[in-house]
């Protein structure tokens, strides 16, 4: 006999499925206001600590507290509340939308709304974003028109697609928001070629690549940190922990070892854990990142804490694989309902308020719809021409698809 | 006018393009510093600097994706892929991204790059350096794909490439780097310095995009080639004496339909020549192609004379190549039906 006996294969599992108790205990959650705040220019060895723990700002009893805290104002808050209220109700609406079959499907961002929202705010007009499809709230916190938003959504006669993309995949150059692959994690690297190609220009601009826990696992994702420390490039390398890929937890992208955040230190990249639901906290940390990209100083790893309270997506039912009460159990709470307390506790708001600005931004929304339904919705009224199926491949359309357009009729 | 290897008049076009346009950078593995494993980026990095020609890391879906992101910032990439063999890993980037950007965004991003790669056998490169994959791209569209024969052709189409708008593989046959090669491995290769087609001009020059060139007239048969088959089907012409028509197709994506139709209505017969395996490859395509619109004009079934079914083998290669004695046999075979 050998001294070895046979190997068995390793499958992580969650701590809970369906029917059973919530559990969180594996999330070390530290203190807000206890994690330091680094000079940018630190080296990135120095900071090892910090792609371990989780900046947080705001505490229990809504303070914002510790060497994060102090870089907004009342007013930027005030704006940043309203930007979740209003993805938070447009995502709601659009739902909506999709269950009565105006669109093929629709895809959420209850729970983290937060993440993009905040992170827009740190970056500047003509800087890049290559998002995935869960951070509208970079289009809504740079005021793009939500009616065009919901055009696409309804591949109406409108849709600034023409009906060649996607509902939430939207584009947008002048909002610094590239067009949406569904190939997941492809956009990364991209980020850091467009981040590459401002530093060789000599320009100030600097880009921010998304990517979702579940998605590190491609390859894209680790050629994209190749490049990214290789070239020090000016980028900002985002990953949106919300705990789940589709039914799928995250412990099977990561293996049981280490964070997210962590993958970056083997590269010499700054890497950072944030708490992904409080709206202070992931501003300081995007805003701390981007100067680090800024002053020519590379990129930067940030991992943001969340978790995905809605479906994945339209198609998806996330009580077959989660236990139904597991978001309310999630430790981090409400990143809406933190900043509302924050905010009735610096006294410049009030459950009132609060309830006054949901009623009218849900009529803000509804009237947004009303205008965008008008112009047709996926299955009903105006839709984009079917010659528009062969326009925009080339810049100039070559004799073979022209051929091909004639024999369609157009 | 100078006389130019094929890798001379590759380099010469992304130098002039570099001078004309700061907005050209080229990268890719061993390119910098060393002037790539062919050479054909030499001397570009000690002109230009090393943020307009650099050295990558070894992941291709990292140089395609990278440079896809830098077309996006409003930069004109040129890339080279070491050996077309090894853009696999990147061909997610290629289909799914650089093609399509355009598309999706309704234009308002685009994807001006050239992916350059050595492709095909002859060189003993064995299963992993001598692949013909253009098949692969033809099938994507949004991409351009090209396959020159010669230096001048090499220089004019790649300097259109780099200008173009929209993303350009650009397969450059490496048994023609130093001289046409007739499929006689035997032989010594004459160099490009004997050739006409190695009198390639120094400065800016630009050759279409989509347009095929006749690079022998003839009344009996028309040959369909590209890359290094065009010297092949050539060699086969004249060793056979049969009066062949022979059709340099030069651009893949989009293919010169009017040249190919325009000579086998007049042909009446057609032999179709390339190095990649026969099945689903691109002379499928173009028999279809001929078939749809020379059905009429037909006096014989088209001939496909490919590659094998089978990864391209070391030792054997010279019974793997469509060489002229199987070019020839076609011909004669589609003269005799
Ligand atoms: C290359 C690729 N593989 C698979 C899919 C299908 N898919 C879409 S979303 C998803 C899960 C992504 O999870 P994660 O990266 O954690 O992001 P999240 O949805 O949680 O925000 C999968 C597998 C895809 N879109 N692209």
């Amino acid at each position: 006999m050998d001294e070895f006996s046979r190997l068995s294969l390793h499958v992580p599992e969650p701590a809970v499925r369906p029917g059973d108790q919530p559990d969180f205990s594996n999330v070390k959650i530290p203190k807000a206001g206890s994690v330091p705040r680094p000079e940018v220019d630190v080296e990135p060895e120095a900071i090892r600590d910090l792609a371990y723990s989780i900046i947080r700002v705001l505490n229990r009893e809504g303070e914002a507290v510790g060497p994060w805290a102090g870089l907004l104002s009342d007013e930027e808050l005030l704006t940043g509340l309203r930007h979740m209220m209003l993805l938070r109700a447009f995502d709601a609406r659009m739902l909506m939308a999709q269950r009565q079959g105006k669109t093929s499907f629709y895809m959420q961002h209850l729970g983290e709304e937060a993440v993009s929202c905040a992170f827009r705010r740190a970056l500047r007009r003509g800087d890049m974003n290559f998002p995935t499809y869960r951070q509208a709230g970079l289009l809504i916190a740079d005021d793009y028109p939500m009616v065009d938003m919901m055009n696409q959504i309804f591949s109406n006669e409108l849709d600034p697609c023409h009906g060649r993309q996607l509902p939430v995949m939207y584009t947008s150059k002048e909002h610094g928001f590239f067009t949406i692959s569904g190939n997941l994690a492809t956009q990364y690297v991209q980020a850091v070629g467009w981040a590459m190609a401002s530093a060789i220009k000599n320009d100030t601009r600097i880009a921010a690549g998304w990517i979702g826990d579940g998605s590190t696992a491609e390859s894209d994702f680790h050629s994209s940190l190749v490049f990214a420390s290789t070239y020090k490039a000016p980028v900002i390398l985002n990953i949106v922990n919300n705990q789940w890929a589709i039914s799928t937890f995250q412990g099977i992208a990561r293996g049981g070892s280490g964070t997210f955040a962590a993958r970056g230190l083997g590269f010499g990249i700054p890497a950072l854990r944030v708490d992904g639901n409080d709206y202070l906290a992931v501003y300081a940390v995007a805003r701390w990142a981007a100067e680090r990209a800024r002053r020519n100083l590379g990129p930067t790893l940030i991992e943001y804490v969340t978790y995905r309270v809605g479906a994945h997506s339209t198609s998806d039912d996330p009580s077959a694989y989660r236990p139904k009460t597991e978001s309310e159990a999630w430790p981090l709470g409400d990143p809406v309902l933190r900043l509302k307390k924050h905010l009735i506790l610096r006294g410049v708001w009030s459950d009132e308020r609060h309830a006054q600005a949901e009623a009218e931004i849900m009529d803000q929304v509804i009237q947004a719809q009303k205008e965008a339904e008008s112009h047709g919705t996926l299955h009903a009224g105006g839709r984009p021409s079917v010659r528009d199926i062969f326009e925009g491949v080339y810049a100039e359309m070559p004799p073979h698809i022209r051929r091909q357009r004639q024999k369609a009729g157009y | 006018m100078a006389r130019m290897t094929m890798i001379e008049a590759v380099r010469s076009a992304m130098d002039v393009s570099m001078g004309r346009d700061e907005d050209v950078v080229v990268f890719g593995e061993d390119v910098g510093y060393f002037g790539g494993v062919f050479r054909c980026t030499q001397g570009l990095q000690a002109k230009y600097g090393k943020t307009r020609c650099f050295d990558a890391p070894i992941s291709e879906a990292g140089i395609v994706g990278t440079a896809i992101g830098m077309a996006a910032y409003g930069l004109k990439p040129c890339v080279e892929i070491q050996f077309a063999d090894y853009m696999y890993p990147a061909y997610d980037q290629l289909t799914q991204e650089a093609a399509r950007i355009r598309y999706r965004s309704n234009g308002d991003f685009t994807c001006p790059i050239v992916v350059r790669m050595p492709t095909g056998g002859g060189i003993f490169g064995g299963q992993t350096h001598s692949q013909s994959p253009e098949a692969l791209f033809t099938h994507v569209c949004g991409l351009k794909v090209i396959v020159p024969s010669n230096p001048y052709d090499a220089k004019g189409l790649l300097i259109s490439a780099i200008e173009d708008p929209d993303p350009v593989m650009f397969l450059e046959p490496k048994r023609l780097y130093n001289g046409p090669f007739d499929g006689h491995h035997e032989r010594p290769v004459t160099p490009w310095s004997k050739h006409e087609l190695g009198d390639v001009p120094e400065g800016h020059y630009s050759i279409p995009i989509g347009k095929a060139e006749i690079r022998r007239k003839g009344s009996a048969v028309t040959v369909i080639a590209y890359g290094t088959m065009v010297h092949v089907a050539l060699a086969a012409a004249e060793e056979t004496g049969i009066d062949a028509e022979v059709i340099d197709l030069r651009s893949l994506l989009p293919l010169d339909l009017e040249t190919i139709v325009q000579s086998v209505t007049k042909t009446g017969r057609c032999v179709v020549v390339h190095e990649a395996t026969l099945t689903s490859g691109f002379g499928g395509e173009l028999v279809a192609l001929v078939q749809e619109h020379c059905f009429y004009h037909l006096e014989a079934p088209v001939v496909r004379v490919t590659g094998w079914d089978t990864p391209y083998p070391h030792a054997q290669e010279w019974d793997y190549f469509p060489g002229p004695a199987r070019v020839g046999r076609a011909l004669t075979e589609a003269m005799e039906a």
